[in-house]
């Protein structure tokens, strides 16, 4: 593939909204169902958890997304690794993902390591040939080499979180989505994954959407930041910017 | 290439991580392992035959454990197929609120996973047919089609109530009411000729002779059990239903899949 026939932007947002319907109570079970639809009290409360958001990413950038909670950063990010589909607007992502959102997708606690790995790897599309050779980086990179043949159900969390995340970035993807909620393993264990994020940054072939509450990370990693305060895009610029904004408004 | 460049390449590879889980978690831990999907059918039909086979003197069925057996274990294909495909995107709810997925990938695996089953117990038909010296002739080819069109008719009924169950979870505990209703509908410990020998009201002749689960019992039975070909009236309906429940099913599976994750 020659530099060309690259699009531009791997990541497109375009005027993308998102609608929950807020039930004014649980309607599970059919007989209430029709009874409210008789009756036409069958009212949702919507809620708008992102409203007209758009913005595009080069190949390449390290964006920063900022807001306070509950602001819709994490509907965002689903949204982009595809696990949401937006009400309004849409989403165009070129090329494989890798959400470090939530890990190990698909981990059954009865299931051993071993089988985990490729159940989660086929979540993630990957082929049975390219788990087969790299099952033993992913081993060596949790460093659990003595545990792979014992169920899952047995593992501590931490042990968990490490195999989710060794399968996860075995291969560099076109786009990185990184949540900081995610803190995986011990220390040393942290230490590891971040040189490996810092790596994939490094290469500049890697599209980095970067979720935290800790400014100076932003500042440190991200080259431009998106700030979404209650589903609105309140700025989109250079992370100094942004962050002052930002900051301004607890002042 | 890590990643596997076709959409479908992807859902294959899936399905089978994922029929391979069931099926390894089906047998962990248990002594007998795979024997207990061959033993089950087996001490079924024993336990079956031991009573009714004297309820049915007056009809005309022939090699009465194997008539048993082969309505059972398909019966038992569809009762498996539909009831876990029902649940199927409930408790795949941790899965799709994290990747993202083809959600019809759920109740089919369910489906393929029930089929494998369904090989197992064949073995329990083989030995019953040993055991009476019951040789199979061409016929037995039948079997192929009557499995396929009750694949593709499970397959329709499992994306049409896993779809709904998602957002009524009544249809959980109505669809156990429909089963055991429909164990008793179909002709599978009993014989059609009861019916007609007793003079019953033709409604229920038709009603029973429409039951889709009549006309794959019944194919299955040509194969093995009558080693004849199945009527037309049979193979049409067979077709008939398996178009009509998949249409159904698809329809209705693709009009409500992007609601899910908003109620799972």
């Amino acid at each position: 593939m020659t530099d060309t026939a690259m699009p531009e932007y791997v990541i497109e947002v375009n005027d993308v909204s998102m609608v929950f319907n807020i039930a004014s109570e649980q309607l599970n079970n059919l007989k209430e169902y029709f009874i409210k639809l008789v009756r036409h009290e069958l009212f949702f409360k919507e809620f708008r958890a992102l409203k007209h958001v758009n913005f595009k990413v080069r190949r390449g950038e390290v964006v920063g997304l900022v807001g306070t909670n509950g602001s819709g950063k994490s509907t965002m990010l689903k949204c982009i690794a595809g696990v949401l589909e937006p009400s309004e607007g849409n989403i165009f992502v070129r090329g494989n993902i890798a959400p470090l959102i939530e890990l190990g997708a698909g981990f059954d606690p009865e299931l051993t390591a071993r089988e985990n790995i490729y159940l989660n790897g086929a979540l993630l599309g990957y082929s049975n040939d390219f788990i087969d050779e790299h099952l033993q980086e992913i081993i060596d990179f949790a460093e659990l080499q003595n545990f792979m043949d014992m169920p899952l159900k047995n593992y501590s969390s931490g042990m968990v979180a490490r195999i989710a995340f060794a399968i996860a970035t075995v291969t560099e993807p076109d786009v990185l989505i990184v949540d900081e909620t995610l803190s995986v393993g011990d220390v040393f264990f942290q230490e590891k994954c971040e040189k490996r994020i810092k790596n994939f940054i490094d290469s500049g072939n890697v599209t980095v959407l970067f979720v935290s509450h800790s400014m100076e990370q932003v500042e440190r990693i991200c080259q431009r930041a998106i700030w979404i305060e209650k589903g609105e895009q309140r700025m989109d610029g250079l992370v100094g910017d942004v962050l002052k904004a930002y900051k301004a408004q607890f002042a | 290439m890590p990643h596997l460049a076709s959409h479908y390449a992807k859902d294959g590879f899936i399905l089978q991580q994922l029929v391979n889980k069931d099926f390894k978690l089906r047998y962990r831990r248990s002594v007998l392992g795979v024997v207990w999907s061959v033993l089950n059918p087996l001490l079924m039909m024993i336990v079956m035959s031991f009573v009714f086979s004297y309820f049915l003197r007056g009809s005309n069925v022939e090699n009465y454990p194997l008539y048993l057996i082969v309505g059972n274990v398909t019966f038992g294909l569809m009762n498996e197929a539909t009831s876990t495909g029902l649940r199927s995107i409930i408790d795949a709810a941790p899965l799709l609120k994290k990747v993202r997925v083809d959600r019809w990938v759920f109740p089919i695996q369910k489906v393929l996973s029930s089929v494998v089953n369904f090989a197992l117990s064949l073995i329990a038909v083989v030995i019953v047919m040993l055991f009476f010296r019951i040789a199979p002739t061409w016929h037995l080819a039948w079997m192929i089609p009557a499995l396929l069109l009750l694949m593709v008719f499970c397959a329709g009924i499992s994306l049409l109530i896993g779809a709904l169950a998602v957002f009524f979870r009544d249809i959980i505990h109505l669809w156990s009411v429909l089963l055991t209703a429909w164990t008793y509908l179909t002709p599978i410990f009993w014989d059609l000729s009861l019916l007609t020998n007793s003079n019953a009201p033709w409604i229920v002749t038709a009603v029973v002779k429409a039951n889709p689960m009549y006309n794959y019992i019944d194919m299955m039975r040509c194969a093995i059990v009558y080693q004849t070909s199945p009527g037309s009236t049979v193979i049409t309906l067979a077709v008939l239903w398996a178009i009509l429940a998949l249409v159904i099913g698809v329809l209705v599976f693709r009009k409500t899949e992007h609601k899910f994750i908003l109620y799972i």
